[in-house]
């Protein structure tokens, strides 16, 4: 199914507006902010690792009542066009909804999503520097990839029931998740992203590769590229989660722009350990408290 | 198209005799159309004054544009006497808000409280219309055109300029320029100068040339690094962006409420005397209430 009703996309979107966004973002925008000198980039640097609160943040300064000339793309971008005080205050009402359970009634790890969305965005951005530098914008790439499996997070708290069989199946058979959801639940999780990405007017350029991020045929564009190589490159490194485990054999995306060996291409990402343990750091003092 | 202005004072009235000669009302600035359509820039308390002189011609059609929702913007709306007078129109312009996801009818309800105000708005026999602007929306008002653009406030601030019959007013509300809120040698430092450059060109672009620029400069340069990010500009901040636009006249307002007419001036020719006045912009001049343009 590629087609959600309207009704369904309607309470999606109600779904989303209401969700918490994680701990340790939530903890630390409480944090900086009771200090009137915060500095701008420190509130930048924690609202672009939590994907709901930036996923809410674009959708706010992309609406139709604003209608800015442009469409926004980033966190520093909305910092431009709304002023630091702005996106502070919408941060903080997106913190004062409460913080987004570590467990769910689907069973589905939390911290397991937010560590391969952080890495798959970190990832992104410098396949994108490397490769496509002049295709594409490394910080649309990063907001790609901390965007991209959003509808995982949506399926999880919306339809905990038929998430859950997802996730049992997946556990039973190697099959990746997009498959047993559409199986299980009629729509998978970059149709339910995109339809949100779509709905709340973001880039058609992100919007796409939401979209295709799982798609073999995905037209060759830099922002889709990256992506997808980030997510393989995410998950072979161990952090797609039980729903989706790297294995052996995957299809290489695009050697025309990355070459056939992948070892090479994760060694021109530089220092993933480090992309790695920044991840980790967000996300396990999280899960601290 | 004429202009006047009413309130020429920043963040809160600040009457007194140190203050006489300038004025101490907060925001507010009357231009007329070459019809004699009214346009009103913002609700200080100096719209006060303005409803008064309005009362001997209603009645009365008025545009109210807001520049943002802060107090010194709007504080004088609920005494804007032809809203209680049958036959009046008022239409009131201004941005969305993102935070509360309001509109500008929110400038006048969130002042028309019980515990704040005696009237309600059901009481006000004005029709009254809120119109909250997209931004880059063009807004007919006769034989004049007012167009808007997003400047740099803590919350949202729209510029306003008025162009009619081929002379022009820009009017900037509250606005800082823009800063990298990174250091050289970050790596997002590139990237935001490149932003923040596109965004001063989509301004200056819609500052253009314009006959009178009247702009927020409450700051000396020497006062300006320790208010950094509270969202004003200076008045070198100011005279550069008219040497830019090619503007003709700069009209200096938002005057800090701290300072005396005397030493308003003072800080005012020290500003001046490190620009010299050419061609770039043939004008620099200080607002004060009851200042007239005419152009």
């Amino acid at each position: 199914m590629t087609q959600i009703a309207p009704e369904i996309e309607r309470k999606l979107g109600i779904v989303v507006e209401r969700m918490p966004a994680f701990s340790k973002s939530v903890q630390k925008i409480l944090e900086i902010t009771r200090n009137i000198n915060c500095t701008p980039r420190e509130l930048v640097g924690i609202i672009e690792k939590d994907p709901v609160i930036t996923l809410k943040v674009l959708r706010v300064v992309n609406s139709a009542q604003l209608s800015l000339p442009t469409k926004i793309t980033s966190i520093n971008q909305s910092v431009v066009y709304l002023g630091v005080n702005t996106i502070k205050n919408l941060a903080l009402s997106i913190a004062a909804i409460g913080i987004l359970p570590a467990t769910n009634a689907a069973g589905f790890d939390i911290q397991r999503y937010l560590m391969h969305s952080l890495t798959t965005a970190a990832f992104a951005r410098q396949l994108c520097s490397v490769y496509a530098s002049n295709e594409a914008d490394p910080g649309d790439c990063y907001i790609a990839g901390l965007l991209h499996d959003f509808g995982k997070i949506v399926f999880a708290q919306f339809m905990p029931e038929q998430f859950r069989q997802v996730l049992a199946r997946n556990a039973e058979t190697s099959q990746p998740s997009h498959h047993a959801e559409l199986e299980l639940i009629g729509a998978d999780h970059t149709v339910v992203g995109a339809m949100l990405a779509d709905k709340w007017q973001f880039p058609a350029a992100l919007v796409d590769s939401i979209r295709s991020h799982h798609s073999p045929d995905a037209p060759a564009t830099a922002m889709n590229d990256c992506l997808r190589m980030a997510d393989l490159i995410s998950r072979q490194l161990g952090n797609g989660g039980m729903e989706h485990p790297y294995r052996e054999g995957e299809s290489p995306i695009n050697p025309a722009r990355f070459g056939t060996d992948l070892g090479r291409v994760v060694a021109a990402l530089g220092d993933t350990d480090k992309m790695m343990a920044e991840a980790t750091n967000f996300v396990q003092a999280g899960m601290s408290k | 198209m004429k202009v006047r202005f009413w309130g020429v004072r920043g963040s809160i009235p600040s009457p007194g005799p140190k203050t006489i000669r300038y004025g101490g009302n907060t925001t507010c600035i009357e231009v007329r159309s070459d019809a004699g359509e009214l346009i009103i820039l913002d609700g200080g308390t100096g719209i006060f004054a303005l409803a008064q002189a309005l009362l001997k011609e209603l009645p009365i059609t008025a545009n109210v544009f807001i520049t943002h929702s802060h107090w010194d913007h709007i504080h004088g709306l609920p005494f804007f006497t032809p809203l209680y007078i049958p036959g009046n129109s008022v239409r009131l312009c201004g941005a969305h808000d993102v935070v509360t996801g309001t509109g500008i009818e929110q400038v006048m309800g969130v002042q028309l409280q019980y515990s704040y105000f005696p009237v309600r708005e059901a009481e006000m026999r004005a029709r009254i219309e809120y119109q909250t602007l997209r931004v880059g929306t063009v807004v007919e008002v006769g034989d004049a055109r007012v167009s808007n653009t997003i400047l740099n406030h803590p919350v949202i601030n729209l510029g306003y300029r008025i162009d009619c019959n081929g002379k022009s007013v820009f009017f900037t509300g509250d606005h800082e320029p823009y800063f990298n809120i990174y250091d050289p040698g970050d790596e997002d430092y590139g990237e935001y100068q490149t932003l923040i450059e596109e965004k001063q060109r989509a301004i200056d672009a819609a500052v253009a040339g314009c006959d009178v620029l009247i702009a927020d400069c409450s700051y000396t340069a020497a006062e300006y690094p320790a208010k950094r990010g509270w969202g004003h500009g200076s008045f070198d901040s100011s005279i550069e962006l008219a040497r830019r636009c090619g503007v003709k006249q700069l009209v200096c307002t938002h005057h800090e409420p701290t300072r005396s007419d005397d030493e308003l001036e003072r800080v005012f020719a020290e500003a001046l005397s490190h620009f010299s006045p050419g061609p770039a912009v043939p004008s620099v001049i200080l607002a004060r209430e009851g200042l007239e343009i005419d152009l």
